[in-house]
C-alpha cells in the first residue's frame, strides 16, 4: 500500500478492495508510528479523518464517487480549514481554529479526498529548511539529521514517508519545488491566478501559489485536477476552461524543444547535482527531445528583487495578526502599542520578523522608488527573459536547488546562504510561471536531487508530460527511504 | 496685519450600496455590533478583498457629475498602520492612480457665485469603531462599518472662508445625494469632513502652515470649527508664534480645536499597490450607460427653472437644494403653470410648515399636485392670499381635495358685487366715525374701513374689489 499511485488505490477503492476507512487508518497508523521521528504534522485528528473517509464510503457506496473520491491527501497547515487548528507553523496562530474552508480544502472535500491532517511548515511559509516552525523542524526522511527543505516541508518529507499519499504546498518562491527535490518527490507550482488563494494564508500575494506534491507526476496531474479553477472569491484568480491536465501524459517526446539556461548550470551548483542534471537530459534525449542554451540573463537578479517584494508584501500581509481579534495575544501589556510590540515580539519568530522589518523598510517613504518600485521593474525584466526564451523552446530545464538537503542547523545562522537555495526557483514566482520538481537521482550520500521543469504559461499539461515521461523511463520517484518502506 | 484663510476640504462619503466594498456583508446602519462583520472584515487569515462594482459605480457618476477626468485605469492601494478598528493593519484606498481627478464644483454664497477646483476623489474602505465610553477599562470594537464604501472627495485649496466652506460643503452633499450616491445622513456619518487649514498675511503667496480638522459631522461645527481655528491660528502668530502641522479634532461642547498628533507622530503608511486587487479598467460603454443614466444635474436645473418658470437665480438654487424638493417645485408648478408664484409657496408657506412639523419634503402631507390646484385656485381669483393659507391648513390636515375644502369651509371669495355692495354700504353706515376721518384726510380711516369690510364678509371679499369700490362710494 505504501507506494501506491493515486490512480491505483482509486482503483481499489472502486473495486471495493478497499474501504477509504481503511485506507484512512492505514495511513493514520503510519503516521502514529512514524510521525513522532519526523515531526511532519502539526496536527493529526483521527476522529475527523476517519469520519471524512466514511462520507467517502458512503459516496462510493452511492455511486457518487469522483475519480479520486475515498484517497486520503495531508494539507500544508496554510490553509484554513473548517474546525481544524490552522497555525501556519507560527504561535501567533498556534490557537487558531479556522472557522471556514479555503477554497482548496473545498475543492479537496468537494472530490470527497480525507484529510489526514496538517504539514508542518516554515513559520507563514517563510522559509527554505522548515526550521523556523514554531512547532519544531521536520526531518527529512532520507536522513533525519538533514532537513527536509521548506517551507511545504512537511507536506514533502509526509509523502516521501509515505505517511500519505499525496499533500497540499504552497509556493511563493521555490516552497513546493526546492522541498519536493530535497526529499525526492514530485511537485508542481502552477501559473499564478490558476489555484485561489482563497483561504490560503498570505505571505507574499503577488507570488504565492499552492500546488501537489506526490510521488510522480501522474498524481499531481491527477491533483491539479481537482485544485484547479476560478474562484470568485478571489481577484487573482483566472477565469478559463477547465483542463484535464492528465490528458497529454502519454504523448511521446519526439521533437520536444527543451531550453537550457546557463546561468543555472554556473557558479555554485553543486556538482553531484549538476551531473544528475545532466543524465536526466540525455534521458530525455534519448525520449526524443532536442536542447538549446538559452540565457535568463536578468535571474541572477531574481534573489535580491525577490528579498524586497515578498517581505514588502509580507509586511502588510501580517500585520492583521495584531492579537486583537484572533491568534496569540501577549499575557501582559500596560497599554494598546505595548499589547501590539509585545504580542507581536512574542508571536512571531526571528525569520519572521527579520522579513516583516524589511518589508517596512523597503516600503517607507523616501526608500520605496529605490528599493520596491525597482525591484517591480526588474521582476518585469525577468519575465521578459522568460517570454524570449519561450521562442525557442517549449520547457525550460535546470537544477531546482543548488544543492541537496543539508544538516538541520547548518544554515540557521546565516539567512543569505539559506536564500540562496532559492535561486533557480524564485524566477517562476517572479514572472508567474509553472514549475515543477522531480527527482532525477542522488547524491554520494544517498540524498535525492531535484530537476525543476519551468514552462510557459498554462502549460502544465506539457510539463507533465515530459515529467511522466521521464518517470515512465526512470524510478527515481518511486524509491522510498529504507527502513520506511 | 490683515490675514486670509485658506482652506481645502477632504469629504469622505459613504457610498449608497448594499454591500460592502469589498465583501457581501450589508452596510446598514445601527445593527447590532459585529452582526454585519464577516470573515473578510474580520480580517482572517487568508481572506480577499473583491471589488464591488457598484461602489465603482458611483464614484463614475460622481466624476460624470462634475465633469472630472476618469482613469480608466485605476489602481487600489494599501494603507499601513496599526489601529484596533482596522483588521487587516491596512486600509485598502487609492493614491497614486485615483478613479477620479480634476472637476469643478460651482455654488451659491449668499448671493455670489464661487467655483471650486476639486484635486482628486477615490475609493476606500472605512474603518470600523472603537467603542471607548461602553465598556469599563477596556475598549470594544464593533467591525460592523469595516469596509463600508467611501468616496472621498478633496478640494483643492480653494476655499477663502468657513462660509465658502459651508456652502462648498453643502453644495457636494447636495450633489452626491442627488445622483444617489450618498444617503447623505450627517447624524449616521454618511458625509464626513475633514477642513485643511492655515492663515497667511494677505498678497503672500506662500501658504501658510495647515493643521487638519478631522471628521466634522455637522455644517454647524464645521462653521464653527474653521472659525475658532483661524481666530486660534492668527492669535498664535500674531503673538510671535509658530503653527505646528498637526491633526486636531473639534470639540462642539467647548467650541475649540485641540492637538490630536503633530507631524512629528505622523504616520509612515508605507503605501504600495494592493497585490490582492486588479487594476481597475473602465470601458467606455460602461461610462456611457451610467451617463445616460444620469438624472438632470442641479446647475443645469438652476438655470432651467431660471428660464422657464422665471424664478431668480437666489430661488433657483434654493429650489435645487435637494433633488426631491427640486422635483416636488417642478411638479407642482407644471401643474398649475405658475412657476414663480409655486416657487413663493414652495420656499414659503410650505417650507415654514414642514419645518415646524421637522419633516422633509418627501414626507410633506401636501402634494405637489395638490399645491398646484392650490394656485391654480389663486390666479383665477378663487381664493385671496389670505383665504389659500386655510385652505392650505385644510391640506395639511388631510381634508380633502382643494375645491372641495373651498366648498366644505366656504372660503370661495366673494365675487357677487351686489352682495358686496351692502356689505361695504353696513360698514360706512355704522362707522360714520371713520368716514369722517377719511373726509377729513386721514389716510388710516381707509384702511380701517377696508378692514371692517373683509372682517364683516369673514375673510372672504375680494380685496382688491373692495378697495375700488370703498374708494367710490367715498367720493
Amino acid at each position: 500500500m505504501s507506494d501506491a499511485s493515486l490512480n491505483a488505490l482509486a482503483a481499489q477503492l472502486a473495486a471495493k478492495q478497499v474501504s477509504s476507512r481503511e485506507l484512512a487508518q492505514q495511513y493514520l497508523d503510519r503516521i502514529t508510528a512514524l510521525n513522532p521521528s519526523l515531526n511532519a504534522f502539526i496536527t493529526v485528528d483521527a476522529d475527523k479523518t476517519l469520519a471524512e473517509a466514511a462520507t467517502a464510503d458512503a459516496r462510493i457506496a452511492a455511486g457518487r464517487a469522483g475519480p479520486l473520491t475515498g484517497v486520503p491527501i495531508a494539507h500544508k497547515d496554510i490553509f484554513c480549514t473548517d474546525g481544524w487548528l490552522t497555525t501556519c507553523g507560527s504561535k501567533m496562530l498556534h490557537n487558531f481554529v479556522a472557522p471556514y474552508d479555503a477554497h482548496v480544502i473545498q475543492r479537496f472535500k468537494a472530490a470527497g479526498m480525507p484529510s489526514l491532517g496538517k504539514t508542518n511548515m516554515d513559520e507563514f511559509a517563510m522559509g527554505s529548511s522548515n526550521e523556523t516552525s514554531y512547532f519544531g523542524a521536520v526531518k527529512n526522511p532520507w536522513n533525519t539529521a538533514y532537513v527536509p527543505g521548506g517551507s511545504s516541508g512537511g507536506a514533502a518529507a509526509c509523502v516521501a514517508a509515505r505517511l500519505a499519499p499525496a499533500a497540499t504546498g504552497t509556493d511563493t518562491g521555490g516552497s513546493i519545488r526546492q522541498p519536493a527535490a530535497l526529499c525526492g518527490i514530485t511537485g508542481l507550482k502552477p501559473t499564478y491566478g490558476l489555484v485561489s488563494r482563497f483561504g490560503m494564508i498570505a505571505f507574499a500575494s503577488s507570488l504565492d501559489q499552492a500546488g501537489p506534491m506526490a510521488p510522480s507526476a501522474e498524481d499531481c496531474a491527477l491533483l491539479l485536477n481537482v485544485m484547479t479553477g476560478f474562484d470568485p472569491n478571489d481577484s487573482t484568480s483566472l477565469e478559463r476552461d477547465k483542463e484535464d491536465y492528465t490528458r497529454d501524459l502519454e504523448q511521446p517526446l519526439t521533437g520536444l524543444r527543451i531550453g537550457l539556461p546557463r546561468e543555472f548550470f554556473a557558479e555554485g551548483l553543486n556538482n553531484e547535482v549538476a551531473a544528475s542534471v545532466e543524465a536526466a537530459v540525455t534521458e530525455l534525449k534519448k525520449l526524443g527531445a532536442t536542447t538549446i542554451e538559452i540565457s535568463l540573463a536578468n535571474s541572477q537578479l531574481a534573489i535580491p528583487v525577490y528579498y524586497v517584494l515578498a517581505p514588502a508584501e509580507a509586511s502588510s500581509n501580517l500585520s492583521r495578526f495584531d492579537g486583537v481579534r484572533y491568534g496569540y495575544r501577549a499575557p501582559e501589556y500596560t497599554n494598546l502599542d505595548d499589547m501590539y510590540c509585545k504580542t507581536r515580539a512574542q508571536g512571531f519568530g526571528a525569520e519572521v520578523k527579520r522579513r516583516i522589518l524589511i518589508g517596512a523598510y523597503v516600503l517607507s517613504h523616501g526608500y520605496y522608488d529605490a528599493y520596491y518600485l525597482q525591484a517591480q521593474k526588474i521582476r518585469r525584466l525577468i519575465a521578459n527573459d522568460f517570454t524570449e526564451a519561450f521562442k525557442s523552446c517549449d520547457v525550460i530545464l535546470g537544477p531546482t536547488a543548488p544543492g541537496t538537503a543539508f544538516k538541520l542547523g547548518e544554515k540557521s545562522d546565516n539567512p543569505v546562504e539559506m536564500y540562496l537555495n532559492d535561486l533557480y526557483t524564485i524566477p517562476a514566482n517572479l514572472a508567474g510561471l509553472p514549475g515543477m520538481s522531480l527527482p532525477c537521482g542522488f547524491d554520494s550520500q544517498g540524498l535525492p536531487i531535484g530537476l525543476q521543469l519551468v514552462g510557459n504559461y498554462f502549460s502544465e499539461a506539457k510539463m507533465l508530460n515530459v515529467a511522466h515521461q521521464y518517470q515512465r523511463a526512470t524510478d527515481w520517484h518511486a524509491r522510498v527511504p529504507e527502513g520506511l518502506k | 496685519m490683515k490675514w486670509e484663510t485658506v482652506i481645502g476640504l477632504e469629504v469622505h462619503t459613504q457610498l449608497a450600496t448594499q454591500s460592502k466594498i469589498f465583501s457581501g456583508s450589508s452596510t446598514a446602519f445601527g445593527a447590532s455590533p459585529n452582526t454585519q462583520a464577516s470573515a473578510v472584515d474580520i480580517a482572517l487569515p487568508g481572506v480577499l478583498p473583491v471589488l464591488n462594482k457598484g461602489a465603482v459605480e458611483c464614484a463614475i457618476k460622481f466624476a460624470l457629475a462634475i465633469g472630472a477626468t476618469l482613469n480608466r485605469i485605476n489602481v487600489f492601494d494599501r494603507k499601513n498602520y496599526f489601529y484596533p478598528d482596522l483588521p487587516k493593519g491596512y486600509q485598502i484606498s487609492q493614491l497614486a492612480k485615483p478613479i477620479v481627478e480634476g472637476g469643478v464644483l460651482t455654488f451659491l454664497v449668499g448671493d455670489t457665485e464661487r467655483t471650486v477646483n476639486l484635486t482628486r476623489a477615490h475609493l476606500e474602505e472605512d474603518a470600523g469603531k472603537s467603542l471607548h465610553e461602553d465598556f469599563h477599562g477596556m475598549t470594544g470594537i464593533d467591525l460592523n462599518r469595516a469596509g463600508t464604501p467611501l468616496l472621498e472627495i478633496v478640494s483643492e485649496p480653494e476655499i477663502r472662508s468657513s462660509a465658502e466652506a459651508v456652502a462648498y460643503a453643502r453644495a457636494l452633499h447636495t450633489l452626491v445625494t442627488w445622483i444617489g450616491i450618498c444617503d447623505g445622513n450627517m447624524q449616521e456619518g454618511s458625509f464626513r469632513v475633514d477642513a485643511n487649514v492655515s492663515v497667511r498675511p494677505v498678497g503672500q503667496a506662500e501658504f501658510g502652515t495647515r493643521r487638519e480638522i478631522k471628521n466634522l459631522n455637522s455644517f454647524k461645527f464645521l462653521q464653527q470649527a474653521i472659525d475658532y481655528e483661524v481666530r486660534w491660528q492668527i492669535e498664535t502668530l500674531e503673538d510671535g508664534g509658530r503653527i505646528e502641522q498637526a491633526t486636531v479634532l473639534f470639540d462642539p461642547d467647548t467650541g475649540e480645536t485641540r492637538m490630536m498628533r503633530s507631524k512629528e507622530d505622523a504616520h509612515d503608511y508605507r503605501y504600495f499597490p494592493d497585490p490582492d486587487l486588479l487594476p481597475v479598467k473602465l470601458d467606455e460603454d460602461w461610462i456611457e450607460s451610467v451617463r445616460n443614466a444620469l438624472p438632470e444635474l442641479p446647475a443645469a436645473m438652476q438655470l432651467r427653472f431660471q428660464s422657464e418658470y422665471s424664478v431668480s437665480a437666489y430661488d433657483a438654487g434654493l429650489l435645487t437644494g435637494s433633488r426631491a424638493l427640486a422635483e416636488y417645485f417642478e411638479a407642482a408648478a407644471c401643474a398649475c403653470g405658475q412657476g414663480k408664484l409655486v416657487a413663493n409657496w414652495v420656499m414659503g408657506e410650505l417650507s415654514a410648515t414642514l419645518n415646524k412639523a421637522e419633516l422633509d419634503i418627501t414626507q410633506s402631507p401636501v402634494s405637489a399636485r395638490q399645491l398646484g390646484a392650490l394656485v391654480a385656485r389663486i390666479q383665477d381669483g378663487t381664493l385671496s392670499g389670505k383665504l389659500a393659507k386655510l385652505v392650505f391648513e385644510g391640506l395639511w390636515e388631510g381634508a380633502g381635495e382643494v375645491d372641495a375644502i373651498i366648498e366644505a369651509r366656504g372660503l370661495k371669495q366673494m365675487s357677487d358685487s351686489g352682495e358686496l355692495e351692502k356689505i361695504i354700504d353696513d360698514v360706512l353706515a355704522s362707522n360714520q366715525k371713520s368716514v369722517e376721518e377719511f373726509h377729513s384726510g386721514k389716510e388710516k380711516a381707509f384702511n380701517a374701513l377696508i378692514g371692517q369690510v373683509m372682517k364683516a364678509s369673514k375673510g372672504k371679499a375680494n380685496p382688491a374689489q373692495v378697495n375700488d369700490l370703498l374708494k367710490a362710494k367715498l367720493q
